[in-house]
């Protein structure tokens, strides 16, 4: 069935929309990420204007993270105050991030700058969680006791607060600095920042793994709405009818994403998070270094 | 004065312009895009209307469709450090956003290339760049690079031979219109030729539209953005509690 997009001014098979947001749904509530890293080319590569995919697809990820989390609650795996720290330093980095965007863009070249950012973050985290995951893995299978949380430096930086849900008693500076740091990133790229917050909590806060997907989706529902906000008062490239049927989709593969992840093992969440994010860093680095079938492109003028 | 009328007579048929006049019907001179619009097929027929006998050079006929002009940032990557980058840009003035020809014949003996240039029937003329940089040399492979892609995606083509023409009076074809489809004025031009020359022209348009809810939640966004960004959230947040709330009561089954 086609339906013909208001915004975006295309035709689009609406069961293919349905299936796309079922999909980046179910990735959602299993890894605590939004998808925009996922859906966002795939919008691309079925004809949506790009400025129309990156505003809307803001939108869907507000609807099934909020699904997300409302599973997540039921479940008590959401660190609220974690959550609401990382979402303050989150909105600050946010706020830089714009600038630094706003200044990159005017040197040109921004585009080229989004697509190295991708490849490189992608394929740091990607390839680090990849290699702790696996030898985690092993490790159980050996019957080696994890190892202990290490005693390191930043318990020892004052500000201390008790995060009951995670189990964890450390001072607010670094889920601060996280949120900051995902922020301006987020900005920079385009992105809720799931696939960055994510990993920071798990290994440079040591949250546990389970907390971990609600506590990320929490904070991720804000920043897209505040993102969906400003591209439909700035660009008017929202598009309603592209996002009722991405959301559709994408809550019911929430609700799936979420009792799949509770009922697998940490390890293995995070092993299958760290390929995913592989193959998306591999695709996007063939991009840049395989010849293009197609060299010239066509863009708005006045836009970007 | 029977002579006066007969010599006023002659010097209108004599006119080239009004020797041959173009009658055109059009299966609709409206497109409506609602919600579950896929795509138009336009009929376009009509007849000539002369008045002086059928002259012994055969008769042509071209139908045009252009959608509305917008310009455009054409891009081109090369390959630095490695990596393709996008490099020169060239931007084109206008550039329709849909343009359909049809014609009786092969473009060349249909319409010469002197009448092409004064009536820009061809898609090479319909496109208008003249902002080029002087660093670039070869800014009409940028031009080329818009026709091949439009022309891959459906949004440009040339149909030779798509128009019938009988007994050099009635003439019919039938142009389709993709799904994706931008709202505006289409201009519809018809010319007749004769060795290439153009006889008459009719031009008309056909008015692509959105209606219904297309339309409300178009003029929504451009007119009350907050409201629009709001309802969207509202939306946004209403499905997920609802899956939410489904789910669990499924779940308690």
């Amino acid at each position: 069935m086609q339906i013909y997009l208001p915004i975006a001014e295309v035709s689009v098979n609406a069961f293919l929309l349905l299936g796309l947001g079922g999909l980046v749904g179910i990735l959602s509530g299993m890894f605590g990420v939004g998808g925009g890293f996922l859906m966002t080319p795939l919008l691309f590569f079925i004809g949506i204007p790009p400025a129309v995919a990156v505003a809307t697809e803001a939108n869907q990820i507000v609807a099934s993270s909020f699904s997300g989390v409302l599973a997540h609650l039921r479940r008590k795996t959401v660190d609220l105050r974690m959550g609401t720290v990382l979402l303050v330093g989150g909105l600050i980095g946010a706020a830089v991030g714009v600038v630094i965007f706003n200044y990159l863009k005017s040197l040109g070249q921004v585009d080229l700058l989004v697509r190295l950012c991708y490849v490189v973050f992608l394929g740091v985290i990607g390839g680090m969680m990849f290699f702790e995951s696996l030898r985690a893995i092993r490790n159980t299978r050996s019957g080696k006791p994890p190892k202990r949380k290490k005693h390191n430096w930043i318990h020892g930086l004052p500000l201390k607060m008790r995060f009951r849900t995670s189990g964890l008693y450390i001072s607010v500076i670094p889920p601060v600095l996280v949120g900051i740091a995902v922020g301006i990133l987020a900005a920079i790229m385009g992105v809720g920042g799931g696939f960055i917050m994510v990993p920071a909590m798990i290994y440079l806060l040591g949250m546990p793994t389970k907390v971990v997907v609600g506590t990320s989706l929490f904070q991720i529902i804000f920043v897209t709405a505040f993102t969906t906000l400003l591209h439909a008062t700035t660009n008017f490239t929202v598009d309603i009818a592209l996002a009722v049927l991405l959301l559709v989709g994408g809550v019911i593969g929430a609700q799936i994403g979420t009792t799949i992840g509770t009922r697998m093992k940490a390890e293995q969440l995070r092993i299958l998070l760290a390929i995913m994010v592989l193959a998306v860093c591999a695709k996007l680095a063939l991009d840049l270094l395989l010849t293009p079938s197609e060299i010239y492109s066509i863009g708005d003028a006045g836009g970007h | 004065m029977r002579r006066a009328i007969a010599c006023l007579m002659l010097v209108l048929c004599a006119m080239p312009a009004r020797a041959e006049e173009v009658v055109l019907g059009l299966s609709k001179d409206q497109v409506a895009i609602t919600a579950t619009f896929d795509g138009s097929e336009i009929l376009v027929f009509g007849a000539v209307k002369r008045e002086a006998p059928i002259p012994a050079e055969p008769l042509d006929a071209i139908v045009a469709i252009a959608g509305p002009d917008k310009p455009l940032i054409v891009r081109r990557k090369e390959r630095r450090f490695g990596i393709w980058v996008n490099i020169d840009a060239v931007e084109i003035d206008y550039a329709p956003s849909f343009y359909a020809v049809a014609t009786t014949g092969p473009f060349q003996r249909v319409l010469s290339n002197v009448e092409d240039l004064r009536h820009k029937v061809s898609i090479p003329q319909a496109i208008r760049s003249v902002g080029a940089p002087s660093s670039i040399r070869d800014a009409q492979a940028f031009t080329d690079a818009v026709i091949r892609i439009r022309k891959k995606n459906g949004a440009y083509k040339v149909e030779e031979g798509a128009v019938a023409l009988d007994q050099e009076t009635l003439f019919r074809t039938s142009i389709s219109m993709p799904a994706n489809l931008t709202e505006g004025d289409y201009e519809t031009r018809i010319f007749l030729t004769r060795g290439g020359r153009v006889v008459t022209v009719y031009e008309t348009t056909i008015d692509v539209r959105k209606v219904g809810l297309e339309r409300w939640l178009f003029n929504m966004s451009r007119e009350e953005p907050l409201m629009y960004g709001l309802m969207s959230l509202a939306i946004a947040i209403a499905a997920g509690w609802g899956a939410s709330a489904a789910f669990r009561m499924l779940r308690q089954n």
